[in-house]
């Protein structure tokens, strides 16, 4: 078999020569040159023969694909469940393991005087990972900006109308979001403001006050949104937002390497005005947050934020 | 061997939904599907890294008054690690999703192979 | 064993089998939905785990906005892109006129 294909191809290997030379002109263009090639490998392709060697071809990839597919996860999860064998017992304390743990419960109250470890680990000790983080997202909203606003203008450069489902006439929507939306946006204030002394924090409460935005644009329409939340204002609240958090924790920053006195008060454990710094961060994330995941769904909703 | 095994059942819970969410991604040809499957290990991995954390009988790292006793909370670390990791993966989900919406615009199809396939002919004519 | 105990091996089990739910579902609305189920059952996994910050996050982001984000692509999309090309040649061909006729 192999030995007959092998044979097939070098004979049409030697009727490409052919057909080359026999097309070949001397002043032939390359743009000529190229399409005699390319009539030869439709010629090639044409042939039965060819055809089914290409199908075999393509069925051994795809049986091999599913082999080597399989393999490496059965081979992932053999792994894993060994490594996991020699883990120490689920539940316990590793004590090697929790230094810096023990540290940040140790010390985390009297250097941060944030009463949610959490907050203070991420908000404090690694303040700069999430900063990045903000980045990231605010990064992800123009990414998605984009992508998905190019090609909604026609050649006159107004909007086209992506197709939209007007959600406003909806009275079982209407009625719900009157009740529901008051509630879930004093839910998320009390969660972003609370991140030091509660569960929660900016990630959390950020996301809650977005689902309420977005509940409020699916409820009374993209007319109500659109008053409070232009492309403009959400940029500045965004880049506002950073440029805080950017500052401020710049400035901990600095003081803290060259052995100054940090001037921002800890407070008393517990009280709202508390954790130094750690409640306007989450502020600052909340907005970056709350901005983005509006963004995110005015964007894949009709392809814009804001009238722009 | 088998005892720590059965005992740390929650992390080779977390290692066996990593495994099917990278068994979506390997098998699905739609993109949405993959997506999914890309979600779905995230949250495996995001389990696993919880789980180390957790101590039997301790409670969660909120202080209770101004003293600390340290023997009775968990290991904050690993929750903050996820906590980071929860919103990265849904922005970059909306980032894959918008791509999706483009493809699909640009080939009309969801189909990774055939998608494939036309970018390979759309190269071929483009020489 | 504890009851709580039991619980949390019920919701594990759920996770799996969730997991592996949404390769088997032919369309992808109910893929989705299964996804949402996902992340909400993971959200109760995590308050059983002692980190209450990571369940809110959770179950705002993973059962909240990434669903969202799931069902407003699929409405971009339109609607020939929610049907499997397997599914479709099951239909009948008049379901299929129907269909093309709406969209």
């Amino acid at each position: 078999m192999r030995d007959r294909l092998r044979a097939w191809y070098n004979e049409e290997l030697s009727g490409m020569e052919e057909f080359l030379n026999t097309e070949e002109r001397p002043d032939a263009t390359r743009v000529e040159r190229k399409s005699a090639v390319r009539r030869w490998q439709e010629q090639l392709l044409a042939n039965p023969e060819m055809q089914r060697e290409i199908q075999i071809r393509q069925k051994r990839y795809h049986t091999l694909y599913r082999v080597v597919a399989v393999f490496s996860c059965i081979l992932f999860i053999a792994v894993m469940l060994y490594v996991i064998a020699h883990f120490p017992r689920f539940g316990f304390e590793n004590p090697r393991a929790d230094v810096v743990a023990r540290r940040y419960l140790d010390e985390g109250l009297k250097e941060t005087g944030a009463v949610n470890i959490v907050a203070a680990m991420i908000l404090d000790y690694r303040a700069f990972d999430t900063l990045g983080e903000s980045f990231v997202l605010f990064t992800a909203l123009v990414c998605a900006t984009i992508l998905l606003r190019m090609g909604t203008r026609d050649k006159e450069g107004t909007m086209c109308p992506v197709n939209t489902f007007n959600t406003s006439l909806d009275n079982i929507l209407n009625g719900v979001g009157f009740f529901l939306i008051p509630c879930i946006l004093v839910f998320g204030v009390y969660i972003v403001l609370n991140g030091h002394l509660s569960p929660g924090g900016g990630f959390s409460g950020g996301t809650i006050l977005g689902s309420a935005l977005i509940i409020l644009s699916a409820a009374c329409g993209f007319k109500t949104t659109d008053r409070i939340f232009t492309y403009k204002r959400l940029n500045i609240l965004s880049f506002a937002a950073l440029g805080f958090y950017s500052l401020s924790k710049g400035f901990v920053f600095f003081v803290g390497a060259n052995g100054m006195h940090n001037p921002i008060p800890k407070g008393i454990p517990g009280a709202i005005l508390s954790g130094g710094l750690i409640l306007p961060l989450n502020i600052a994330v909340g907005l970056v947050v709350a901005c983005t995941m509006y963004g995110f769904y005015s964007l894949f909703e009709r392809g814009r934020i804001g009238h722009a | 061997m088998l005892s720590t095994l059965l005992h740390n059942y929650q992390e080779a819970v977390a290692i066996v939904l990593f495994a099917i969410g990278f068994a979506t991604l390997l098998f699905q040809r739609n993109l949405i599907r993959k997506l999914i499957g890309m979600n779905n290990m995230d949250a495996g991995l995001f389990l696993f890294l919880t789980s180390l954390g957790y101590i039997d009988g301790r409670k969660a790292p909120i202080l209770e008054g101004t003293k600390t006793v340290t023997d009775a909370y968990i290991n904050p670390v690993p929750s903050g690690l996820v906590l980071t990791g929860i919103v990265v993966s849904v922005s970059v989900t909306a980032v894959m999703l918008a791509l999706t919406v483009r493809l699909y615009k640009r080939y009309h199809t969801l189909d990774m192979d055939e998608i494939y396939a036309m970018t390979l002919k759309e190269r071929e004519e483009r020489f | 064993m504890t009851l709580l105990e039991v619980f949390k091996i019920i919701l594990l089990i759920l996770l799996i089998v969730c997991a592996i739910g949404v390769n088997l579902t032919k369309r992808l609305l109910p893929a989705i939905i299964i996804f949402m189920a996902y992340s909400t059952i993971m959200a109760v996994v995590w308050a059983l785990l002692e980190s209450p910050d990571l369940a809110v996050t959770e179950a705002a982001v993973g059962a909240g906005i990434t669903s969202i984000l799931f069902f407003l692509t699929l409405r971009r999309l339109g609607r020939e892109a929610l049907i499997d090309p397997a599914d479709e040649q099951e239909e009948n061909p008049e379901a299929d006129s129907a269909q093309e006729g709406d969209s």
